[in-house]
């Protein structure tokens, strides 16, 4: 059974009977759902419930992590992920930390590292492509005159723009975001916030969440996961996120956003 | 609510924190004291050692020691000039071969094997056996890598006595030394931004290069000047290897004789001790000298890196 939550935007990623294995653990079960492109999706649910798993295997990146296993397909514009190269697809699908995580260089090194690494050389280029993703970022004019600082002297919230900039910079379809928010202050959260509103235009946005007051105000889509009796992420409910926070399906949802557990 | 407040009083009062106060901060002061000693033993007992070497070796030194060769013989005539150069040949041949052996094996052991934990078979084995080496192998006597090096480079590889037979065997030496610092620096550069440089879609060879090797850079370097002062300071490696050719080497296959290797020749075969002294001097500054310049350079990566 497919969960359709969206009645007209496009489809960007058709996940299809997904299921994922630490070792022997399971931690994600039959999960299979539709993604739309140029949306917000916020993926809310309690602790250990396989959210994080679940989003860092869209850029395959739980296979830096020995034993991982997984089942099932997951479709991106139609293309199973699983048949593309890691590297190719994480240039498609960009992904921004909870920790904000700037490598120890400049502010300019931090940005040109993905397109140089993508093999453009041309100064004038990477100049280019520093400016328009920091002006993405809504950075550009809190560090303009200081390029060459190190990205880590910037201030937490500036840190996690600079990092958001970084995966703009190799122009991907997807970003997915691991708790962005949950490392920063009140103000430098709403701005993220307010950041992704301006990116779901270009991009298509797949958020986990701690904050369900973040995934009400800043999202299009909700998925509800939890955690099964084996202690396996299902997936509970999926929806527009209105629907999710006013009228919920499942009584588990309901429970859940009213905050009797989790 | 505690109803009889005198007994809970009482209770209190069974840890009296006043009553051994005096007793107590009397052991202090004596542990602390001597702690104190110990130290100031220690650094007092290297002062006066820098100081009798220097002092009396100073007296030796002057611009014509520097720069003449020694003149051979028990009489210990002459000066280190061709010493000096040797020393500097062999600290560069040995780092040309040991620095990218071992910071290669270091990589592949922090970012390769990690890729086989769990899993059983030949590589897994082989990465073990790597470890458990490099291991012991820091902790043998110097004088049994130079016998190796006698035994394989200078005989059964028939280079002789020459450059190369103790490069290759003082690369050996301090091979344990690199790989360690080096592995020790890389586990040390987050995990954090190896996932940040993979999720842009880099390959694994591009995250190492440009984002752990520049992260782990001081620890490397720290590891490399280590090992620098290692190979000024060896002798036991280089008495088998070497020869003792006070001549300049021509080439790669020629003998030599390093700096320490000369102190240790005018102290045991020759009556000129001070010159000994004067060259031992030198050494101890040039050791002092690496030693500021680890500190500094660990100091101005960490003001870059941290962007203070």
């Amino acid at each position: 059974m497919t969960e359709k939550i969206n009645e007209n935007g496009k489809t960007k990623i058709r996940v299809e009977d997904f299921n994922l294995f630490y070792g022997k653990f399971q931690a994600l079960q039959h999960i299979t759902i539709e993604i739309p492109g140029n949306r917000i999706t916020s993926i809310i649910g309690p602790s250990g419930c396989g959210k994080s798993t679940f989003i860092r295997s869209f850029n395959r990146m739980n296979e830096l992590i020995p034993g991982v296993r997984t089942e099932g397909r997951i479709l991106l514009d139609d293309k199973n992920i699983f048949d593309i190269d890691p590297v190719e697809l994480r240039k498609q699908v960009g992904m921004v930390f909870q920790r904000p995580n700037p490598f120890p260089k400049t502010i300019f090194e931090n940005i040109a590292f993905g397109p140089r690494a993508h093999g453009i050389r041309d100064r004038r280029i990477l100049e280019e492509i520093v400016e328009k993703s920091l002006k993405q970022a809504v950075l550009w004019d809190e560090v303009k005159d200081n390029l060459n600082k190190s990205g880590l002297a910037l201030s937490g919230g500036q840190q996690q723009r600079l990092c958001i900039a970084r995966a703009l910079a190799v122009e991907p379809e997807v970003i997915l975001m691991d708790e962005p928010a949950s490392a920063l202050d009140p103000i430098a959260t709403l701005k993220i916030e307010e950041l992704i509103q301006q990116l779901k235009e270009k991009y298509t946005i797949v958020i986990v969440t701690h904050n369900m007051q973040q995934a009400a105000r800043a999202s299009d889509y909700t998925l509800f996961f939890n955690m099964a009796e084996n202690r396996a992420g299902y997936l509970v409910e999926s929806g527009k996120t209105t629907d999710i926070f006013t009228n919920p399906k499942n009584e588990l949802t309901e429970q859940y956003i009213s905050g009797r557990f989790g | 609510m505690i109803k009889n407040i005198e007994l809970s009083r009482k209770r209190f009062a069974v840890i009296d924190p006043v009553k051994h106060l005096r007793r107590r901060e009397l052991s202090q002061k004596i542990a602390f004291a001597l702690i104190w000693l110990a130290g100031l033993f220690a650094v007092a007992v290297l002062l006066l050692i820098i100081y009798y070497v220097v002092s009396n070796g100073l007296k030796v030194i002057d611009l014509e020691f520097l720069t003449t060769r020694p003149a051979g013989g028990v009489s210990g005539k002459g000066g280190i000039s061709t010493t000096i150069v040797t020393t500097l040949y062999l600290v560069i041949l040995t780092i040309a071969i040991a620095a990218p052996l071992g910071i290669g094996t270091a990589i592949y052991m922090v970012e390769y094997a990690v890729e086989l934990s769990g899993k059983k078979g030949f590589l897994t084995t082989l990465v073990n056996l790597i470890r458990t080496s490099v291991e012991i192998l820091a902790g043998v006597p110097s004088i049994i890598f130079g016998l190796f090096g006698f035994a394989v480079f200078v005989s059964y590889m028939k280079l002789k006595f020459s450059l190369l037979s103790a490069g290759l065997s003082g690369a050996c030496l301090v091979l344990p030394l690199i790989i360690r610092t080096t592995e020790e620096a890389l586990l040390t550069v987050p995990q954090s931004y190896r996932e940040g440089s993979l999720a842009l879609g880099t390959t694994k060879w591009q995250t190492i290069f440009s984002v752990i090797l520049p992260s782990a850079l001081p620890g490397i370097i720290t590891g490399i000047v280590l090992s620098v002062g290692r190979v000024i300071a060896e002798t036991a490696v280089f008495w088998v290897t070497l020869g003792g050719s006070y001549r300049l080497p021509k080439n790669l296959l020629s003998s030599g004789r390093t700096m320490a290797l000369h102190v240790y020749m005018l102290a045991s075969e020759t009556r000129a001790f001070d010159k000994a002294l004067g060259t031992s001097a030198i050494l101890i500054l040039i050791i002092i000298g690496l030693n500021l310049a680890i500190n500094f350079t660990s100091r101005h990566f960490y003001k870059r890196f941290s962007g203070k």
